[in-house]
């Protein structure tokens, strides 16, 4: 009789605290990104641009007249802990949305579960193109590795004027690599490239690749990657006497922090340059100063612009219903932004231009916006 | 100067280069097997500590050390730590199954590798350029400072250790012990503490490897003494482990092999082609190139 009334006891209770979940009486964003870890910059970016976009938000009297809550996970960069992070989100937090993951590894190893789950997402910084390909429910605020690459090739051959140029890239990153062989597809077309280098995570000593780069012909040098491996290499190219310049992509942001020296007088291609004069950049620049002490990155603008936009689109379908949500992305046409306009093609991509940056005394310098198109 | 030559060299520079560290490195192991027949696994991480004391060092201190004090403060703080890794972990199994010290090294070194990911953060730090990384021109081809250095502080190095192990009391003490170490404790030697000089000195060796290895590639981070560990590792094996000019001559020649692999064939083959000849070796000469049969050591 004991056990029976214990058991009993036991289901209702679990009965009645499952009922306090799910009641929609807030709009709950979800975060995914490396907090911790190697890559924790680029993480802790998404999460403060975001949670920038969410106070701002709530100040402005919230979505729908509800408070927004902003729920992040650490993802470590690693696919498994992100898609842990996901299934917390969606089961445990119950989000309406998200705004993530940060990195496109994790991205594409969480996707298959959101197409599944037709939750709305809307990732403010994977580039790879996979991410948004066949996926109704996922878009992107950013450019894809493809584009990238193929707008620096652009760059190279019509601003830098180069017509031989070497690759070096990461063959153990999928962005890395996106990035490097999108480039060598357009330039080919354009110029010569005369070597094709590759280096692996786990790597130290370029010494051997520069060495090759520099008996080449090559008058410069496409470096996709990030600022760990990226300011190594410049370090040692700089050691090595190298006076041709560097290009990379967005993963080169922050560079200027550590490497400034090393990397004056490269270029690398951003979402935004803070040194834009358009007022909606600067009033995000101070803006995110103040509330969180330091400069923001690209990825941050990113993350900002990704949660306004799905502010928007909740706005417009007048719900938090996914299918609405994933209705109104997809007609959403948001021209004021920090990193441009935001309107996504059939894809889920952005149609947008990519601001060519010049590293000169540790300052951004824009040198150009590039359409790929 | 031709320019395939002028890039030949440039290689075979950059071998000798990284060449010389991984002999550093290379020696500790194989003292310390050559003693108690034991692969301090840990070694590598005793290398990245003795990075990061020197980037402790260099950065915290307010007054621009001159290098060779932080270098040799770095060896110091790293020699003690190699003396305290022996007593707390190894001493105690020298009678004990193989099996359980190897264990018990590779234990140690997962355990240094994330005592410095909880005190020093997974973040890579930027080293401070000790020694310059300008090229100096030397018949033409400029070389950086820093592998000036490297290249000759090694040899240097190298060639006082052999002297030490020829010709002095310690040095023949422990070439004793390594022999056989009961006949050596019957004619009045230390055994203890010609087991902890040993440690001293490899890991004072790879300490200087790893100062070396962070100026020129840049960086200190947690792992950094995995690779490098390994790959010194297999240098000291390919030389015959257990011989100090073994890990030299093995140092040099995966360095250089390794290098040419990826200047010339491809960087995707360059650690496949080194572990490779490991295999090879290990196949058709067991002991080594300099293999355990040679009388004399060094």
């Amino acid at each position: 009789m004991k056990k029976l009334l214990l058991i009993i006891l036991t289901l209702s209770f679990t009965l009645l605290l499952s009922a306090c979940n799910g009641v929609d009486d807030t709009v709950r964003l979800g975060t995914i990104g490396p907090l911790t870890g190697d890559y924790s910059m680029y993480g802790v970016s998404v999460k403060n641009g975001a949670q920038l976009a969410v106070d701002e938000l709530n100040e402005a009297g919230g979505i729908l007249g509800k408070t927004v809550e902003l729920i992040s996970y650490d993802s470590k960069g690693d696919p498994t802990e992100g898609v842990n992070a996901y299934n917390r989100l969606r089961d445990e937090d119950e989000i309406h949305a998200l705004i993530g993951g940060t990195f496109s590894g994790v991205t594409l190893a969480i996707k298959e579960l959101a197409v599944e789950d037709n939750m709305p997402v809307l990732t403010p910084t994977a580039t790879h193109p996979d991410v948004t390909l066949d996926a109704d429910n996922v878009f992107r605020a950013c450019y894809t590795d493809s584009y990238q690459g193929k707008v620096a090739a652009i760059f190279v051959d019509e601003t830098i004027e180069a017509e031989n140029v070497a690759v070096l890239y990461n063959r153990d990153d999928a962005y890395s690599e996106g990035l490097a062989l999108a480039f060598i597809e357009e330039f080919e077309s354009r110029g010569t490239v005369v070597e094709t280098l590759t280096f692996g995570a786990q790597d130290d000593d370029y010494s051997s690749l520069l060495t090759v780069i520099q008996a080449s012909s090559a008058e410069a040098v496409f470096l996709p990657g990030y600022v760990a491996e990226v300011g190594a290499i410049l370090t040692q190219a700089a050691a090595a006497g190298m006076e041709i310049p560097f290009i990379g992509g967005d993963g080169w942001d922050s560079i200027e922090v550590d490497y400034a020296d090393v990397a004056d007088g490269d270029y690398f291609g951003n979402h935004y340059a803070k040194t834009d004069e358009a007022e909606i950049v600067q009033n995000f620049v101070t803006n995110y100063i103040e509330e969180f002490g330091s400069s923001p990155t690209a990825l941050a603008a990113l993350a900002y612009d990704a949660v306004y936009a799905m502010a928007n689109a909740m706005e417009d379908a007048g719900s938090l219903d996914a299918d609405a949500i994933i209705a109104a992305l997809k007609d959403l046409d948001m021209t004021e932004a920090v990193t441009g306009s935001i309107k996504f093609d059939e894809n889920g991509d952005p149609i947008k231009s990519i601001t060519m940056i010049q590293i000169i005394d540790g300052e951004h310098v824009v040198v150009d916006k590039v359409e790929g198109n | 100067m031709n320019a395939d030559l002028e890039l030949f060299i440039r290689q075979l520079i950059n071998g000798l280069n990284t060449g010389s560290i991984y002999a550093l490195i290379a020696i500790g192991y194989t003292m310390v097997y050559g003693i108690i027949k034991l692969i301090n696994f840990a070694h590598g991480e005793i290398m990245m500590f003795g990075a990061y004391f020197a980037f402790l060092f260099a950065t915290t201190i307010p007054t621009d050390l001159p290098f060779l004090v932080i270098v040799i403060m770095a060896m110091v703080l790293a020699a003690l730590m190699g003396v305290a890794t022996e007593k707390i972990a190894y001493k105690r199994l020298r009678t004990a199954p193989r099996i359980s010290a190897l264990i018990t090294a590779i234990g140690m070194s997962l355990f240094l590798q994330n005592l410095a990911l909880l005190i020093f953060k997974p973040q890579p730090k930027v080293m401070p350029e000790l020694i310059s990384k300008k090229a100096i021109i030397i018949f033409g081809i400029g070389v950086p400072q820093i592998t000036l250095y490297t290249i000759g502080i090694s040899i240097l190095m190298m060639i006082i250790l052999s002297i030490f192990i020829k010709k002095t009391k310690a040095g023949k003490a422990m070439r004793a012990v390594s022999q056989d170490k009961d006949a050596a404790m019957l004619m009045g030697i230390n055994v203890d503490g010609i087991i902890s000089l040993t440690f001293a000195i490899g890991s004072a060796l790879g300490a200087l490897g790893g100062v070396f290895y962070s100026i020129a590639y840049t960086q200190v981070y947690p792992t950094m003494g995995v690779m490098p560990g390994l790959k010194a590792f297999i240098a000291a094996v390919f030389g015959g482990i257990g011989n100090v000019g073994g890990a030299m001559l093995g140092g040099y020649v995966i360095g250089i092999i390794e290098t040419m692999t990826k200047g010339y064939i491809s960087s995707r083959w360059a650690d496949a082609l080194v572990f490779g000849i490991l295999i090879l070796v290990l196949l058709f000469k067991p002991s080594g190139i300099l293999g355990k049969n040679v009388k004399e050591k060094v």
